[in-house]
């Protein structure tokens, strides 16, 4: 690899890390501001105009309280699971594509961390790993309100994953790719996903809400009933990545749903620019998009109560996985009509 | 038979239909509602910068009131105590002497009159049980404070200033008593 290529990635990662804690953050604010307008109230506008310091002082508030470790706890599990959490959220940002290249001082600059051919297969396992952060935090508290949120965390979380794993399959079938940039590639101009699949898209965003443990399935820290759920035992800066990382995973879920159903970068009349007007275009649409659905992940959290946790199962096994079968095997059997099979 | 309060409910708990069981019409109709929120006028009031109004019969800080010679008019019958739920009122009573007609205008007065802001719930029953209008509540706020013993106001917060009378006209002319 040649060295202009390792400070070009290595360039591309900082900004990927800095604009996803950036909007991350920014979601904890505007979570709460549109949270109050949909409450016909004002929220936070005492930090800053308009409050936009906000979230620097509600960090600042974390890292100034006490650091408190249970003496109970798993000394070490404890410390890494809002660790896990925290990595897996910002590792699934590597693999998606935030437009076309970009020319710059006469290098193609792809942006993207990494391209590689098994770009959702990657995320996927990534969500899946997501789950430890949540176990490992909510067993090492040694504390029974933390292990159940734990408990329903991660049966929630493995239930949901087989519905979404179902959804990704049919539109894989769809491009004939996993890689996260055939997938938008082939969603060029308005022929989006949602158009060909939107019963996929709604299984595939229910499961999304259920995976980022967002309301209506935000059952493993349910207050009412589990105190904080997996979280009760924390405090200070390591409370503080829990809540972060769900934000970051609300981004990434957000710009995965806008990849693999929305067209990514794709927009309407995109046939007519080229170059690096085109690839600044792509962002502003990858990013309205992503945007959207985080506002709408906000929206269903501000709309929805909570479901009851046998209703969650039954929703998710009962319901979504034989629809997303069904989805799947209509497509399969489409698409081999189309390859002319039954000729 | 018919229930007593006549406000029992069958709880009904009849099957779904189809519609109602995939979610989403319901789901589409909440989110429709709270969509229509957001463009509603906020009802925040930004505390303190602006404050509410506060009728003419809030019911804050007590007074205790002179007459228009400026004698205090509590004769220390104990009324207010007995009626006061929170058993926040104390009194010492004595002996009007010769020489103070001008500082109280009944033959007995409280040498001390304590009111506990902490216990108070601001009923206003002591304001009622008074046969001598002495004691009022009034559109002021008890300020906080750090230390729990600065709560009882003695006689020298709750009696008015000679000079700086407190307005309760509005008070008198609401309530129930002086109709009868
Ligand atoms: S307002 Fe009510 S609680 Fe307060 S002193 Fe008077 S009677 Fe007691
Ligand atoms: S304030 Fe009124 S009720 Fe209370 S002791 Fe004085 S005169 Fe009696």
């Amino acid at each position: 690899m040649e060295i202009s290529e390792l400070i070009e990635k290595l360039a591309l990662i900082v900004a990927l890390f800095g604009v996803t804690l950036g909007i991350a953050a920014y979601a904890t604010y505007f979570e709460r501001k549109v949270a109050a307008w949909f409450q016909d109230r004002i929220g936070p506008d005492r930090a800053g105009p308009f409050g936009i310091l906000q979230p620097l002082a509600d960090g600042g508030k974390l890292f100034f309280k006490e650091d408190f470790i249970p003496a109970a706890a798993e000394k070490w599990l404890f410390i890494m699971g809002p660790g896990i959490a925290m990595f897996t959220a910002l590792m699934t940002g590597s693999v998606i594509p935030w437009s076309t290249d970009l020319v710059l001082f006469g290098q193609t600059v792809a942006l993207q961390v990494a391209d590689i051919n098994i770009g959702i297969l990657f995320i996927m396992g990534f969500l899946s790993i997501g789950v430890y952060g949540i176990m490992i935090g909510g067993w090492a508290s040694n504390n029974k309100f933390s292990l159940y949120g734990a408990i329903r965390a991660s049966s929630q979380m493995i239930s949901y994953e087989l519905a979404m794993g179902i959804c990704v399959i049919t539109i894989v079938m769809m491009s004939g790719s996993l890689s996260l940039r055939d997938i938008v590639n082939a969603q060029h101009g308005m022929n989006w996903n949602v158009f060909y699949q939107p019963l996929a898209f709604v299984i595939f965003f229910i499961c999304s809400l259920a995976e980022t443990n967002r309301a209506p399935f935000d059952l493993a820290e349910c207050e009412s009933e589990l105190i904080g759920g997996y979280h009760t035992e924390y405090g200070s800066m390591k409370m503080g990545f829990y809540l972060f990382a769900e934000y970051v995973s609300l981004f990434t879920s957000s710009a995965v749903i806008s990849v693999l159903f929305f067209g990514g970068f794709n927009f309407p009349g995109m046939d007519n620019f080229d170059g690096n007007t085109l690839a600044i275009l792509g962002i502003v649409a990858m990013f309205t998009k992503t945007f959207f659905f985080i506002f709408v992940f906000f929206w269903i959290r501000w709309t929805i109560p909570r479901f009851r946790f046998d209703q969650l199962m039954h929703l998710g096994w009962k319901s979504l996985i034989p629809i997303s079968i069904i989805n799947m095997l209509i497509t399969g059997l489409v698409i081999a009509f189309n390859e002319g099979w039954f000729k | 038979m018919q229930s007593l309060s006549n406000r029992k409910k069958v709880v009904s708990n009849k099957k779904m239909t189809f519609l109602e069981k995939i979610y989403l019409p319901a789901i589409f109709g909440g989110m429709w509602i709270t969509f229509k929120h957001l463009f509603r006028k906020n009802n925040t009031l930004r505390y303190p910068e602006h404050t509410r109004e506060f009728a003419p019969v809030y019911r804050g800080q007590h007074v205790l009131k002179r007459d228009e010679e400026g004698r205090e008019n509590c004769t220390a019958c104990g009324l207010c105590a007995v009626a006061c739920p929170a058993e926040a009122i104390t009194m010492v009573a004595a002996e009007r002497e010769r020489g103070e007609e001008k500082l109280y205008r009944e033959e007995k007065y409280a040498a001390s009159y304590e009111i506990n802001m902490l216990r108070c719930i601001f009923c206003g029953l002591c304001e009622e049980a008074c046969p001598k209008e002495a004691v009022f509540l009034t559109d002021r706020i008890v300020p906080t404070n750090f230390e729990r013993d600065s709560f009882v106001y003695g006689k020298d917060r709750l009696v008015e200033d000679i000079n700086d009378r407190i307005d309760i006209t509005k008070r008198q002319h609401t309530g129930k008593r002086t109709e009868k």
